[in-house]
C-alpha cells in the first residue's frame, strides 16, 4: 500500500518556486494498477517520482507498506529503491550493454545473488518478456515495444513489490501499446504486484487499470474506480479525457429538435449484450431513437452508453423496466 | 635518392622516434590517470549535475582554464622548476613528462566531461531508481555509456601530445621535434625536417585510426 499524506512539491528554479504538486492525500492499495491520468505538466510525473524519492517532498509524508520512506537514509532508500521497479517513456536502457546485461543490472548493483542465480533469473525474466532469442542483442537492434519489455524485465529482476510507470507506453504505436498494457496486467495477475501507471491516455487506463486518479495544475481533482470514472466522469478536466472534448452543452445543442425524453443509458458487464432495448419497448410501447452511442470494455467489463430519445407509450415505465434490468438511467432532458 | 638523403643518420631518427613515443606513452597515461577523475569531478559538479557545487565547479573550471589559455611553449618554460623538483632533471623524455601532462590534463578533463553529459539523463535516473550508489552509477552506466566519447577524447589528447612533444623538443625534451629544430631549422638540413616531420604525420594518423576503429567498436547506437 503506498499513502501520500499531504504531500507538497515545489522546484526550485533560480531562485523561484514553482508549484507542481499541491497537497495531496492519496492511497493506493497493494496488487491494484493505479492509474494517473493528466494533461502534459500536471504533475503526473512529478508525483510518481516522489514514490521512489526521485523527487523529494517539499512536505509530507509517503507510506510505502506502513515504511516511511520520507525519513529514510541513504542506505535504506537504496535497499528500499531494489523493492521498487520503474520503467520510461524512452526506455532508458544502457545503450553499451546487451538485452542481459540491462536485465541483470539491478541484481548486480544489489549484489545479493551470485553469477549463476543471475543468469538463471534473466533467462526466465526474457523468457516471460518473450524476448529469450534476443539475450545477446544491444538494444538499438530491437523496436521500441522489443526495448519496453527488456525495461519491464529489467525493472522485475529484484523482484519489487511496486513497479512505476512513467508514459511507459507513450513512444509505442497503438498496436504495441496494447501489447505492453497486456504484459503489464499479466504480469499484475501473475505476481500480486502493484503498478501505478501515468498516461495521458484514456484508453491506457480503461485497458488496464483498476483505480484511477485524473490530475489536473497539480491537484487530483478526481479519483475513483475506473468504471465509475470513465462512466460517469464528474470534473471537466476528466471529461475531456473520457468524451474526447465534446461538452454535454454541445451535445444538448445537437439534440434540440429532437422530440421526447432524452436519457442515457450506461450498461456493464452482461447487461451490454442483452436485447433489452427492443423488450422494454414491446412493452411499454415507447419508441426510440439512438442519438449517440459507444460501447467498449474496460478491463475485461464490457460496457455501453447510448444516449436515446424515448417518444409515445409510457416513458416511466420503460425507465423503471430499464432501471430493473441493471442499466444506470439518467436523464438529460424531461 | 641518396643524394637527397646525405644528410640523414638513420639512427638517430630512431632514437628520436623512440624518444617521442616515451613521452606520448608516458604523458598519455598520466593524462589519462589525473584528467579522467578531474572530468569526473567536473562533470558530477556541473550545474543540475548529481553533486551540484556551483562554488567548487567555478574553482576547478577556472584552474581548467586558466591551464587552457596558458600557451603551451610558456607552460614548458615556467615549469622548468617543478619539473626539476618531480623528475630530478628538465632535459630528456623524463623532463618533458610533467609540462605535457600539466597542459593536456585540463584539456582531456573537460572533453571527459563533455562526453559524461552526452549521456542521457534518463540513463542515469533509471540506475537511481535501481538503487544504484554514486559509484555504481559513475562506473556501472556514466562511463561504459560514454566510452566511445572517451575514447574519442583520449584520440584527440594523444595527437594533441605528439605536437606537444615536438614543441617539448625546444627546450630539450628531445625526440622528433628536437631533431627538426636542430638539423631541419638551425643546419638548414631540409631533408631531416621531411623526414621528422612525415614521421609525426604517420604517427598521428596511427592514432587517429586505432582511435576511430575503438570508437566504432564500443558504439552501439
Ligand atoms: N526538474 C524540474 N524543475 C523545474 N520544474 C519542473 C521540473 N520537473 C517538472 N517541473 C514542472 O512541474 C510541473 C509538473 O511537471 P510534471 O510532473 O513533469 O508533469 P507531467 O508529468 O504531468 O507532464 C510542470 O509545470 C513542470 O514544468
Ligand atoms: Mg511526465
Amino acid at each position: 500500500m503506498i499513502e501520500f499524506q499531504q504531500v507538497t512539491k515545489a522546484y526550485q528554479v533560480a531562485g523561484r518556486e514553482i508549484p507542481a504538486l499541491h497537497s495531496t492525500d492519496l492511497t493506493i492499495e497493494a496488487g491494484q494498477v493505479f492509474g494517473i491520468i493528466g494533461h502534459s505538466g500536471a504533475g503526473k510525473s512529478t508525483l510518481l517520482r516522489l514514490i521512489n524519492r526521485l523527487e523529494e517532498p517539499s512536505s509530507g509524508r509517503i507510506r510505502v507498506n506502513g515504511e516511511d520512506v520520507t525519513a529514510l537514509d541513504a542506505a535504506g532508500l537504496r535497499r528500499f529503491r531494489q523493492r521498487v521497479g520503474m520503467i520510461f517513456q524512452h526506455f532508458n536502457l544502457l545503450s553499451s550493454a546487451t538485452v542481459a546485461d540491462n536485465v541483470a543490472l539491478p541484481l548486480r548493483l544489489a549484489g545479493e545473488l551470485d553469477r549463476g542465480q543471475i543468469n538463471q533469473r534473466v533467462r526466465a525474466l526474457l523468457e516471460r518478456v518473450g524476448l529469450s532469442d534476443h539475450a545477446n542483442k544491444y538494444p538499438a537492434q530491437l523496436s521500441g515495444g522489443q526495448k519496453q519489455r527488456v525495461g519491464i524485465a529489467r525493472a522485475l529482476s529484484t523482484e519489487p513489490s511496486i513497479l512505476l510507470c512513467d508514459e511507459a507506453t507513450s513512444a509505442l504505436d497503438p498496436h504495441t501499446t496494447r501489447q505492453v498494457l497486456q504484459l503489464l496486467a499479466e504480469i499484475n495477475q501473475e505476481l500480486k504486484l502493484t503498478i501505478v501507471l501515468i498516461t495521458h491516455e484514456m484508453d491506457v487506463i480503461r485497458r488496464v487499470c483498476d483505480q484511477v486518479a485524473v490530475m489536473d495544475g497539480g491537484h487530483i481533482v478526481e479519483q475513483g474506480q475506473v468504471t465509475d470514472v470513465f462512466l460517469h466522469p464528474q470534473h471537466p478536466t476528466t471529461r475531456s479525457f473520457v468524451f474526447d472534448d465534446e461538452s454535454d452543452e454541445q451535445q444538448a445543442d445537437d439534440f434540440a429538435h429532437v422530440p421526447g425524453r432524452i436519457l442515457r443509458l450506461t450498461f456493464l458487464g452482461e447487461s451490454t449484450f442483452a436485447p433489452l432495448l427492443g423488450q422494454v419497448a414491446r412493452a411499454t410501447g415507447v419508441d426510440y431513437s439512438i442519438l449517440a452511442g459507444r460501447i467498449d470494455r474496460i478491463r475485461d467489463l464490457p460496457c455501453g452508453q447510448l444516449t436515446l430519445a424515448l417518444i409515445g407509450g409510457d416513458v416511466d415505465a420503460a425507465m423503471a423496466l430499464l432501471q430493473a434490468s441493471q442499466v444506470h438511467v439518467e436523464v438529460l432532458r424531461t | 635518392m641518396s643524394e637527397l638523403f646525405t644528410n640523414i643518420d638513420w639512427y638517430d631518427i630512431w632514437i628520436a622516434t623512440l624518444d617521442t613515443l616515451l613521452m606520448l606513452g608516458g604523458s598519455l597515461l598520466f593524462t589519462v590517470l589525473f584528467g579522467l577523475p578531474l572530468g569526473i569531478l567536473l562533470f558530477l559538479t556541473g550545474p543540475r549535475q548529481m553533486f551540484q557545487r556551483n562554488g567548487l565547479y567555478a574553482v576547478l573550471s577556472l584552474i581548467v582554464n586558466a591551464l587552457r589559455s596558458l600557451p603551451f611553449i610558456i607552460l614548458l618554460i615556467v615549469m622548468i622548476p617543478v619539473t626539476k623538483l618531480i623528475t630530478g632533471t628538465s632535459l630528456g623524455v623524463a623532463g618533458a613528462i610533467p609540462p605535457l601532462v600539466v597542459g593536456a590534463t585540463p584539456f582531456f578533463a573537460r572533453l571527459v566531461e563533455t562526453a559524461l553529459r552526452e549521456v542521457d539523463r534518463g540513463i542515469i535516473e533509471a540506475t537511481q531508481s535501481m538503487g544504484a550508489t554514486t559509484a555504481q552509477i559513475i562506473t556501472r552506466a556514466l562511463l561504459p555509456e560514454a566510452r566511445p566519447g572517451i575514447i574519442a577524447a583520449i584520440t584527440v589528447i594523444a595527437i594533441t601530445l605528439v605536437s606537444y612533444t615536438a614543441m617539448a623538443g625546444v627546450v630539450g625534451g628531445g625526440g622528433l621535434g628536437d631533431l627538426a629544430i636542430r638539423y631541419g631549422y638551425q643546419r638548414f638540413q631540409t631533408d631531416v625536417m621531411v623526414v621528422t616531420v612525415v614521421l609525426l604525420l604517420v604517427l598521428v594518423q596511427i592514432l587517429q585510426s586505432i582511435g576511430d576503429r575503438l570508437v566504432v567498436h564500443y558504439s552501439r547506437k
